[in-house]
This record gives structure tokens, C-alpha cells and sequence, in this order.
């Protein structure tokens, strides 16, 4: 069991012809994930390392089965690409572009709600389950399996945090970046009810960072009745306010959304709360002895 | 993006939301002349920076001047910006460097019975844009917030259909509109939210708006900033950016793909990526260092990229040492690497350098960097690399 993906999710590559999407179509299928099918526009017919490219979503999932997609393709045009995916029959949408107009993104997020697809991002580095499958930009070298969920808003620090739990000898289950930009698609809450269903997996690290209430959220639903102990790391404790930080989503707007009320929140939570981003590994280590 | 108030009230009058009548002049000449073809009886003279408190805020070089002035002839509206032209202006959101004063907004004074707050921004909770008011105006959003959180009235806008007509007229009465000016101010909120969707705005700001004393009901000030990654669908807008009111190492930094932010200490950092760039900072915090900048050279940066970023800290004097934190995923490290030798010898660097990398080709960077004649304290872990930069910054 995992979460989202396993070794029989077939995915397809919407931008599969671009440099992005070629070059991580190439590290993906290197790493055993099922990569079904590709789609441009207009290129339907060609084959990229042996997959078949499509000029649609909907061509692509009536031909290979998929479940599951991938999105490369630039911001302007990515909106659009989620909702074609939804329409497809594509449950979940994982979007690793970044810079996507956030109404584009608040469109598209209630059009796949309505088709019953889920999308993990924008600006995701994506979804991986350690032997099973992966889908999106993460570096597989990063990642073991075990027995830690992990969801984040950033990327490189998944990366980070996932070392950590790897030197104490733990890996992760399922490890989820949920993107960094203001409204997402999967939230730390949707992230944490699906690591309640699932029995492989013993705990969570949680990684967040300023800006929005999506961290308060969780400590809210946490609070409700959630099981599992969480371990927990906020970006951005020495961020200015106003300012926005690398990621869309990172920002302290009219004073809300620090590092120091998201601490609060999630230690009243119960949450351990790693102070340094060096003690995640440590802390996750303490949490399963 | 951020505009100017004259450049917002412009775009209020094309989606017809009342502004008063005015004109923006760049010396004080032009405001004279601006004052006389309005021929009003009273002038509002304000200076135009990227932040609010222009009203409450002074010049640095002589503080009876504020940043707003009421006159009653063309002559006095020229000596008012005559006062406030050249001169740099602090306000509560300017912080203590303030900004230079380059042009002021010359316009008809109006007789105020009402002040409120209108605006318009995502709400991130429910994931929709919301219309955002008060009948307390002349106040910040923020202090509004903190002090009076009960007075703030959210009605949420569709992202397609806009703010249907009868929920703007919910919010009309609620504001305790009368009569005539329902529909009146029904309709500037519905225009307000047609502009924000059509703008790609990240925030719409009317505060105040105001009841004259003839009932009428108008935007007295006006914010606009957009969303930067919508820009390439508003090509129109794109004059409007004033890079004078920008920071010029941010500015430099935006035009390479790279994300700065300048902070207050002395140890630059360059890290791959957002989250892993604010723990940089963090931990050098934790273990009683202070970062001098924020750095997200980006996911896929090249040789080209860091050899910038390098240039980027070292615009700042202030930095003491460098730390150079990349976890490699899309990025690789054998080319950060790289890129870190061929700036550092280009450059001629001049403070003490640690260098941490991770992840994908982590041991041929490593090895680079080792064979080079750099002289570099390798890290392996963050708490290593914070304890080493703060190290190096204080005795350097």
C-alpha cells in the first residue's frame, strides 16, 4: 500500500515533447514508473523513447488506460491543460509547472473538482512511492522506502528532509510535494487524510512555509482526531513580511501567515516542531524509537 | 507588479468606478499648470511612491512636509510639490531608507461626509477572490484587522461569472447605503471586481472610498498590483512598471530567473530552490548568524546563473562570507559546481566561501571543487554549513 500511486498507475506526459518533459519523461521511465503515453498537439503518431505521443488527453486515456498525468507544458497554456486532463478521465494531475496565473489555477482547480480529478500543485515537484512509482521531477536518490509520509510545499526541502529520515535508517511510504504557489490543488489536510487510510504508513513530516493558513488548517484537522504522530518544519522564520520568498505562495501578507503562528498552531496540535531544519531527521527518529 | 495611484485611478475611469479629476505632474511647473486647467477651488497634492501612509508620512529632509497637501490656488499646488519633489519621502510601509519622490498627482479636492474601505484580493482559505469592505475607513486593511476584525465584510466573487449583482447590493446595504447610492455603490464593487478578473490583479484597493458631500460616491485613493505571472497576457499594462521604485539588486536578480530578497546580515547565501533558501536562513539564525540575503538561483540552474547569483551578493558590501546550499534534484551539482569555480575566478572572490552539495552528482561537485585552487570549507550537513559560514563571517 502507498498513497495516490503504486507500480500499476500508468501516467501520461502532457508537454512530453518540450525539454522539461522529455528530459524527466526519460528519468521517470529509468526509474520503473509506467509512462503510457505522451501528448503535444499536433505531434500525435510520433514516439518518444518508445511512447506513444497524442495530439489529446482524451485519445491518449481511450488508448492506454492511464489514471494519471503529468504536466510540463508552459505556464500560459497549463490551466487549460489541467482542465483537458480532468475532462479525459485522469484522476489524478500532478503539475509541476510554475508560474501559472493563480486564476487560471482557482478555474481549473473547481472544473477537475467537478470531473472528480485531483491534482496535485502547480509548481510540484510531484508524487513518489520508493520502488513503485514516480511521477513529476523528484531525484529517486533522494528517496527509500519505509514507513514516513511526507507533504510539502517545497521541493528541494522534501529532498532535504527525506535524507535526514533515510540516515536514521527510516524511508518514506509516500512523499507528496503539494507546490508552492497560493492555491493548490492538494492540501496538507487532503495530504493527511489520505495518510490516515493508509496501514504503511507509521507517521508524517510535515513541511511548510509562510504565507496562507493551509498549516493552521492542518492543525485544526489534526487536532479532530488524527492518529498518526506528525513531525513538523516551517519555513521562513526569518522572512521579512511583504515580501515574497522564491515561491508564489510564500509571502506574510498584512501580517498573517508567519513562521511563528504556524509553529504555535501545529505545536498546540500536539506536533513535534522541528526549531532547525538540521533536527527533522532526529525528531522523526525519536517519534518511531 | 505594483503601479502608481494616477496609473490606477486611469484604470478605475476606464472601468468607471468615480475617481476625482486630476492630472500627474513631474515638477512644479506642471502642477501649477495641472491645478489651473482643473480651475477647482481646492487641490489635493500627493506624492506618488509604491506605498500608503503618504498622508501620515514626512520627508526626510524636512518633516513638515507630508507626502499628501490640501491647497486652495494653482500657485500653492506648484509650491506644495515644489516641497515634496526631489525629496524622499518615509512613511509606516517605506521602512527608514523612504523613497524618492519623482512625481506628485494634482487633483480636485473633495468634501468628504464618509469614509470607507473597499478591496479586493484571493482569499487562500476558500480558494476564491473575495470583495473586501468596511464602513471604518481611513484606516490600513491591517490595523483594520487586528482592531476591529468585525467590522471587515467579505463577499466572495466567481472567478468567471464576477460578483453577481444582488450579493453587491448585499454588501451595499450591509455598509449601511441608502436609497440612490445602493445601486450606486453596488455597482462600483461589481466594476472593481470586473477589473480585478480582467486585470489578473493580485490586490484592488479603494481606501477610502468615499460619500461627498453631495451624495456621490467615489474612489478618493487607488491601488492596483497584479499578478506577475499574468503579465504575458497584458502586454497593455506593461508600460506601467516604474523600475525606479523597485530594488535595484532584486531588479538585476528578477531579470536572471533568480529570486533575491536583501536582509540585514552579513552572510550571503545562494541556495537551489525556496523552502530550502528560508531554512538556509533559518538555521543560520538558530545558530546566531544572520543571513544578508535570501537566494533561489532556481530548479534548473546553469553555470550562467550562478556565476550571476555570485555577482548578485556580492553587490552587497555588507557580506562578510558566502554559503553556497544546493540539494541537486533537477539541478545538478557537477554544473553548480562549476558554475562556482568559473564566477569565483572571474569574480575574484573576496570573502570566505562554504559550499554544501547534495543530492544529484553531489561527488563529482564535490570533486571539482576539491581539485580547484578554491579555497572552500566543505559542509555535509546544514547544521555544518551554518556553523562554518557564521565562522568565517565573523573573523573575516
Amino acid at each position: 500500500m502507498s498513497v495516490l500511486v503504486d507500480k500499476d498507475t500508468g501516467v501520461i506526459v502532457q508537454g512530453i515533447t518540450g525539454s522539461q518533459g522529455q528530459f524527466h519523461t526519460r528519468l521517470m521511465i529509468e526509474f520503473g514508473t509506467k509512462v503510457a503515453g505522451g501528448v503535444t498537439p499536433g505531434k500525435g503518431g510520433q514516439k518518444f523513447e518508445g511512447v506513444p505521443v497524442f495530439d489529446s488527453v482524451a485519445e491518449a486515456v481511450e488508448e492506454t488506460g492511464a489514471d494519471a498525468s503529468c504536466i510540463f507544458v508552459p505556464p500560459a497554456f497549463a490551466g487549460d491543460a489541467i482542465m483537458e486532463a480532468s475532462e479525459a478521465g485522469v484522476k489524478l494531475i500532478v503539475v509541476v509547472t510554475e508560474g501559472i496565473p493563480t486564476l487560471d489555477v482557482i478555474k481549473a482547480k473547481r472544473f477537475a473538482t467537478g470531473c472528480g480529478a485531483r491534482i496535485l500543485g502547480p509548481n510540484s515537484p510531484g508524487v513518489i512511492t520508493p520502488g513503485e512509482c514516480k511521477i513529476g521531477i523528484l531525484p529517486a536518490g533522494a528517496f527509500e522506502r519505509g514507513r514516513v509520509g511526507i507533504l510539502s510545499r517545497s521541493g528541494t526541502l522534501t529532498y532535504e528532509a527525506a535524507a535526514q529520515v533515510n540516515e536514521h535508517g527510516i524511508g518514506q511510504s509516500t512523499a507528496l510535494g503539494l507546490g508552492g504557489d497560493p492555491v493548490v490543488g492538494t492540501t496538507f489536510v487532503d495530504g493527511l487524510k489520505l495518510f490516515a487510510e493508509d496501514p504503511e504508513t507509521d507517521a508524517v513530516v510535515l513541511i511548510g512555509e509562510i504565507g496562507g493558513s493551509a498549516e493552521e488548517e492542518a492543525s485544526e484537522y489534526i487536532k479532530s482526531g488524527f492518529k498518526k504522530p506528525v513531525i513538523a518544519f516551517i519555513a521562513g522564520r526569518t522572512a521579512p513580511k511583504g515580501k515574497r520568498m522564491g515561491h508564489a505562495g510564500a509571502i506574510i501578507a498584512g501580517g498573517k501567515g508567519t513562521a511563528a503562528e504556524k509553529m504555535a498552531a501545529l505545536e498546540e496540535a500536539g506536533v513535534l516542531v522541528a526549531q532547525s531544519p538540521a533536527e527533522i531527521g532526529v525528531l522523526t527518529k525519536k517519534v518511531l524509537g | 507588479m505594483k503601479i502608481h495611484e494616477y496609473q490606477a485611478k486611469e484604470i478605475f475611469r476606464q472601468y468607471r468606478i468615480p475617481v476625482p479629476k486630476g492630472g500627474v505632474a513631474f515638477s512644479p511647473q506642471e502642477a501649477r499648470k495641472v491645478a489651473e486647467e482643473l480651475g477647482a477651488e481646492k487641490f489635493a497634492v500627493k506624492a506618488q511612491i509604491h506605498a500608503g501612509g503618504r498622508g501620515k508620512g514626512a520627508m526626510k529632509e524636512d518633516p513638515s512636509t507630508r507626502g499628501v497637501a490640501l491647497v486652495a490656488t494653482p500657485a500653492q499646488a506648484e509650491a506644495a510639490a515644489a516641497a515634496m519633489l526631489g525629496k524622499t519621502l518615509v512613511t509606516k510601509q517605506t521602512g527608514e531608507a523612504g523613497r524618492l519622490v519623482q512625481k506628485v498627482l494634482v487633483e480636485e479636492a473633495t468634501e468628504i461626509d464618509r469614509e470607507l474601505y473597499a478591496g479586493m484580493a484571493i482569499d487562500r482559505a476558500s480558494e476564491l477572490p473575495v470583495v473586501i469592505a468596511s464602513a471604518e475607513g481611513g484606516m490600513s486593511i491591517e490595523e483594520l484587522a487586528k482592531e476591529k476584525p468585525e467590522a471587515i465584510i467579505r463577499m466572495p466573487v466567481d472567478p468567471v461569472a464576477g460578483l453577481y449583482a444582488f450579493r453587491a447590493r448585499a454588501l451595499a446595504l450591509e455598509l449601511g447605503f441608502k436609497a440612490k447610492q445602493i445601486n450606486k455603490a453596488a455597482g462600483i464593487f461589481m466594476a472593481l471586481a470586473r477589473l480585478f478578473l480582467a486585470a489578473d490583479a493580485s490586490l484592488a484597493e479603494i481606501n477610502p472610498l468615499v460619500v461627498t458631500k453631495s451624495g456621490e460616491i467615489a474612489a478618493l485613493d487607488a491601488k492596483i498590483n497584479f499578478d506577475d505571472n499574468a503579465l504575458f497576457r497584458h502586454k497593455d499594462y506593461a508600460g506601467l512598471r516604474d523600475i525606479a521604485e523597485e530594488d535595484p539588486l532584486e531588479a538585476k536578480a528578477k531579470e536572471a530567473g533568480i529570486s533575491y530578497v536583501s536582509l540585514d546580515g552579513n552572510i550571503g547565501c545562494m541556495v537551489n530552490g525556496a523552502g530550502l533558501a528560508m531554512a538556509t536562513n533559518d538555521i543560520l539564525a538558530v545558530f546566531g548568524g544572520k543571513p544578508a540575503n535570501f537566494l533561489d538561483v532556481g530548479g534548473g540552474a546553469s553555470a550562467g546563473q550562478v556565476e550571476e547569483a555570485f555577482k548578485i551578493i556580492l553587490g552587497d558590501p555588507r557580506v562578510r562570507a558566502i554559503w553556497v546550499n544546493i540539494y541537486g534534484g533537477i539541478a545538478r551539482c557537477d554544473i553548480i559546481a562549476e558554475g562556482v569555480i568559473t564566477a569565483a575566478g572571474k569574480i575574484g572572490l573576496s570573502v570566505p566561501l562554504v559550499v554544501r552539495l547534495m543530492g544529484t552528482n553531489a561527488e563529482a561537485g564535490r570533486k571539482m571543487i576539491e581539485e580547484s585552487a578554491l579555497e572552500v570549507a566543505a559542509a555535509a550537513t546544514m547544521a555544518e554549513g551554518a556553523r562554518k559560514a557564521i565562522e568565517a563571517a565573523g573573523i573575516s
